[in-house]
């Protein structure tokens, strides 16, 4: 499976300058593809999530253009081909 | 010899270098732009300063950084220096203090936290463990957050002993006297504002505590209304606010080579957070509370911004050097105990953290 991340150009520097990353998780869900993430580029992991997992309350991940807040969460499915957008909240900061 | 001030802003940190014994400095930044730094230190026992930063990215999340050639370049873990064991279910908010031990504890480092924290580094602040000590306390229920938040904001660390000493908001001062392994309160005679007893054996909100020269027994608070000494390293606090114009305000500084010399800067109140009559003063004890004298020379007058916890601080020549970062943005620097202050900077963002060393 290949999901595509993409990153605002602020977190862009700790995946090597690339805004666009290619990934291929073993597991269906958000989760399991942030957790992959996090297992090539730890600081950006960090980044995304806090040490319980959570996703960091001023940051919005959208899977396909919705934000996985108003569906399942880290429990999204993420399909084959996938589309995951990283983005930071309006508020916050 | 260098004189070098870390300041610590809401958007991020500037370095202030004097070459002429503190007479005039330079100001170098910013640094960390954008970042919150809530807590830094200048650790001075290894080869090269270490310039050490508790950070807050904003959207992404708090950690701590460092710098070993004064801002040049900025290290942080990979991992996250500070990060709290799955079976807590806690992230950290906030690192409110960083505070290396001794200098024959050379890379013995302590972190104070939100949520309510106490860690303790053996890498010079790369890496931090959870004192869980002090996290799994029966008290930790009943400590409830501050106005700024809940955390653990004093970390002192008895060179002489394993006394650990901290101080949180709120839940008061608790002292370990074995490195960190059990605690107590000891809060008895601090006073209490927002509760039915006024008088309870923890809950407090201490603002700050400095430990005075005379030695590690002797300690003053500043507390939410209040200010306090103990000479029996905190089983017992008397009141030593008489004097002073008010006795609401967030640091408290101790002189670090002269005993019963500290300094504390008075806001009216919790509902007024601002100098009495808009005049920013600074109040000075040489008797260990007994008796306060005011001092403003070079301070000014219609200001009504106030002066955080962790930003104000001395260093430790001979002839006490103080420094101050208000929350309007200026910072003040005195090389004669308070004697005169002198503008080391304005119009930066509001000022959180401030720490002064000697470079040799």
């Amino acid at each position: 499976m290949s999901v595509q991340v993409l990153l605002p150009g602020v977190l862009a520097a700790l995946a090597g300058g690339e805004k666009h990353l290619d990934l291929e998780p073993t597991g269906a869900t958000l989760g399991d593809l942030l957790d992959a993430l996090e297992g090539q580029h730890p600081m950006l992991g960090r980044r995304i999530r806090d040490e319980t997992g959570a996703v960091r309350r001023f940051v919005n991940v959208y899977v396909d253009g919705d934000d996985v807040r108003f569906n399942g969460g880290l429990a999204t499915p993420v399909r084959d081909g996938a589309e995951v957008q990283v983005l930071p909240s309006v508020a916050g900061g | 010899m260098t004189d070098l001030l870390a300041i610590g802003t809401r958007k991020g940190l500037w370095l202030a270098r004097s070459d002429d014994e503190r007479r005039t400095w330079t100001l170098d930044g910013p640094h960390l732009l954008a970042q919150e730094v809530a807590a830094v230190s200048i650790d001075t026992r290894g080869s090269a300063p270490r310039v050490l930063a508790g950070i807050q990215y904003g959207h992404w999340g708090p950690t701590v950084m460092w710098s070993d050639d004064l801002g040049g370049s900025w290290n942080e873990n990979d991992h996250g220096a500070i990060r709290f064991p799955e079976d807590t279910g806690a992230a950290l908010a906030r690192v409110w203090q960083l505070r290396p031990d001794s200098a024959d504890r050379p890379d013995v480092v302590w972190a104070g936290c939100e949520p309510h924290s106490l860690w303790r580094s053996t890498d010079g602040g790369r890496s931090f463990e959870l004192m869980r000590g002090l996290h799994d306390h029966p008290h930790r229920s009943t400590w409830e957050p501050g106005g700024g938040g809940g955390a653990v904001h004093t970390v002192l660390p008895d060179p002489s002993s394993d006394r650990v000493t901290v101080a949180m908001s709120t839940g008061g001062v608790y002292v370990s006297e074995d490195g960190g392994e059990k605690w107590e309160p000891r809060n008895k005679g601090i006073t209490v504002t927002f509760g039915p007893d006024p008088l309870p054996e923890y809950g407090q909100c201490v603002h700050k505590v400095a430990i005075d020269a005379a030695g590690p027994d002797r300690m003053y608070a500043q507390n939410h209304f209040g200010v306090f000494r103990t000479d029996d390293a905190g089983i017992s606090w008397t009141s030593i606010a008489g004097g002073l114009p008010a006795d609401f305000g967030f640091p408290v500084v101790a002189a670090p080579r002269t005993p019963g010399t500290a300094w504390v800067i008075p806001l009216v109140a919790d509902m007024q957070r601002v100098p009495p009559d808009g005049r920013l003063r600074v109040h000075r004890t040489r008797d260990a509370g007994e008796t306060w004298t005011e001092l403003g020379e070079g301070l000014p007058d219609g200001n009504w911004s106030a002066v955080m916890r962790d930003a104000f601080c001395a260093d430790d020549h001979d002839v006490t050097g103080l420094y101050f970062g208000t929350r309007d943005g200026c910072v003040y620097a005195s090389a004669d105990e308070g004697d005169t202050f002198t503008l080391v900077a304005d119009h930066l963002p509001d000022v959180l953290a401030v720490r002064a060393a000697r470079l040799t």
